[in-house]
């Protein structure tokens, strides 16, 4: 596929690998944090981890959608679907988060809820208007990507008067989770959670610009490269943090320039704008209560706002005990800290939500780096 | 989630919607998000939205880049 396979070129990445082995010092640690789930998901399938010298480490960030989404949101979709009676629309990834009394979206439509995946929040307006004697819920998530369709959609139900369709909002926003990141005691005081740096969001980053990042260069002096989801586009950007390191700059630059500018997309951010406006806090997994970190709509839009319409009341549910998805999110651990990581925890049962989306840093690793963990196994395998 | 495929636009069509081909695959899209594309340009897909164009001359550009870096100490990422 154009613009695809050309950035995931064996030779180039050998080349990307050597310069990055020859400019990072020898003498110094190099820590730096992908934002992304798509690129943990790259930088797992591509092994990208083999081919960096052992002073580069990257540590997972919290930018995966499904894995920072709390129970207790699933848990009022669910509602909706089981007790209210509206079709739930929900994009796949959503389906099988754990939510509370070991129910998930897709044990509620195996209950009899009427759960519908769809590809397109379009999909869920074109359910809405053929079934107009059934309330049509569609069910948000997503970082700054994925909320201008939403915003699109009720902007067009409000037009066209599509009075049963409404929205389950739980957009939220990638500067405001970074600056949780940077100001959490680990990376402030503790230490606990060295950071030298950020690969930037690519697509994130196609509608905001890289505008916003600046500020987390000037104020908290650290570097960002804003980079494409293709494995070479990661290891460019790994390479230009490891300079910005040695050269002792904390800059923005902009790996993925092909898609990507400074402003942004100012079509999509009006848009957004005249729909949605900021909720005053929202609890993301992992993250805790983050002020200023989601959307809500506007009440200009209230019809169509599924939290309104159906006077549906948020409560908090901890995260089961043993799940370390919250620390991993925050990049305290990695996935294989976690006990419960490939035994009772796989892709087909996940008990937490890192596990549950291809871009949680654990069903990442579960999928493509399990093995690398277990040298003396694979040893055995091999003799045998 | 963000994740987002490179097509290219091979019609408009109304309702602003255009038809994309992706490695051969069509399917029609909505370009309501993005202004002024055409007809055999590349645009960022996700969701069923064309969410930015892509300059085939900047991705000339980083793969140059990536290129010298793998050949030349100290070349320009």
């Amino acid at each position: 596929m154009k613009y695809v396979d050309e950035f995931r070129d064996r030779e180039l990445g050998r080349g990307l690998a050597a310069a990055i082995a020859r400019e990072a010092v020898a003498s110094r640690r190099y820590h730096f944090m992908e934002f992304c789930g798509g690129h943990t998901h790259a930088i797992s399938r591509y092994g990208v981890t083999d081919l960096l010298p052992p002073n580069v480490r990257m540590i997972h960030g919290p930018g995966c959608p499904v894995c920072v989404l709390p129970i207790g949101r699933i848990d009022l979709a669910i509602e909706l679907a089981l007790e209210r009676g509206v079709i739930l629309c929900s994009y796949g990834d959503t389906l099988r988060v754990p939510a509370s009394n070991g129910r998930s979206l897709l044990r509620a439509k195996a209950e009899g809820g009427d759960v519908r995946m769809v590809y397109s929040a379009a999909d869920a307006l074109r359910i809405a208007r053929e079934n107009p004697a059934r309330e049509v819920v569609f069910l948000a998530i997503g970082f700054e990507t994925t909320t201008p369709p939403t915003a699109l959609v009720i902007r067009e139900a409000h037009a066209m008067g599509v009075a049963n369709f409404s929205v389950l909002c739980n957009h939220v926003l990638t500067p405001a989770a970074i600056v949780n990141i940077l100001q959490s005691p680990e990376v402030r005081t503790l230490g606990t959670v060295p950071l030298d740096g950020f690969v930037g969001p690519a697509h994130v980053s196609s509608i905001i610009g890289t505008q916003p990042y600046e500020f987390f260069a000037e104020e908290f002096r650290k570097p960002v490269v804003i980079a494409g989801f293709e494995p070479l586009d990661v290891m460019q950007a790994i390479l230009m943090l490891v300079r910005q390191v040695n050269e002792g700059r904390a800059e923005v630059e902009n790996q993925f320039h092909r898609v990507v500018d400074r402003g942004g997309n100012q079509k999509a951010q009006a848009l957004v704008a005249e729909v949605f406006e900021l909720r005053r806090e929202f609890e993301w997994r992992g993250l805790g209560s983050v002020p200023y970190s989601a959307l809500a709509i506007r009440p200009a839009f209230a019809a169509h706002d599924a939290e309104r319409r159906f006077g549906l009341a948020y409560r908090a549910v901890p995260d089961n005990k043993a799940c370390e998805c919250g620390a991993i999110l925050r990049g305290l651990k990695r996935p294989v800290d976690c006990r419960l990581f490939g035994g009772a925890c796989t892709p087909e049962t996940p008990m937490g939500s890192c596990m549950v989306s291809s871009e949680g840093a654990c069903a990442a690793h579960y999928s493509y780096g399990r093995f690398r963990d277990r040298p003396a196994a694979r040893d055995a395998a091999e003799v045998a | 989630m963000c994740l987002a495929v490179p097509a290219r636009i091979v019609s408009l069509e109304a309702d602003e919607q255009a038809v994309i081909d992706v490695g051969g695959i069509r399917k029609r899209v909505s370009v309501a998000l993005v202004e002024g594309v055409a007809p055999g340009d590349y645009v960022i897909v996700h969701v069923g939205y064309a969410l930015a164009r892509l300059d085939p001359q900047a991705a000339a550009e980083t793969l140059a880049a990536m290129a010298a870096a793998g050949l030349e100490p100290g070349a320009l990422a």
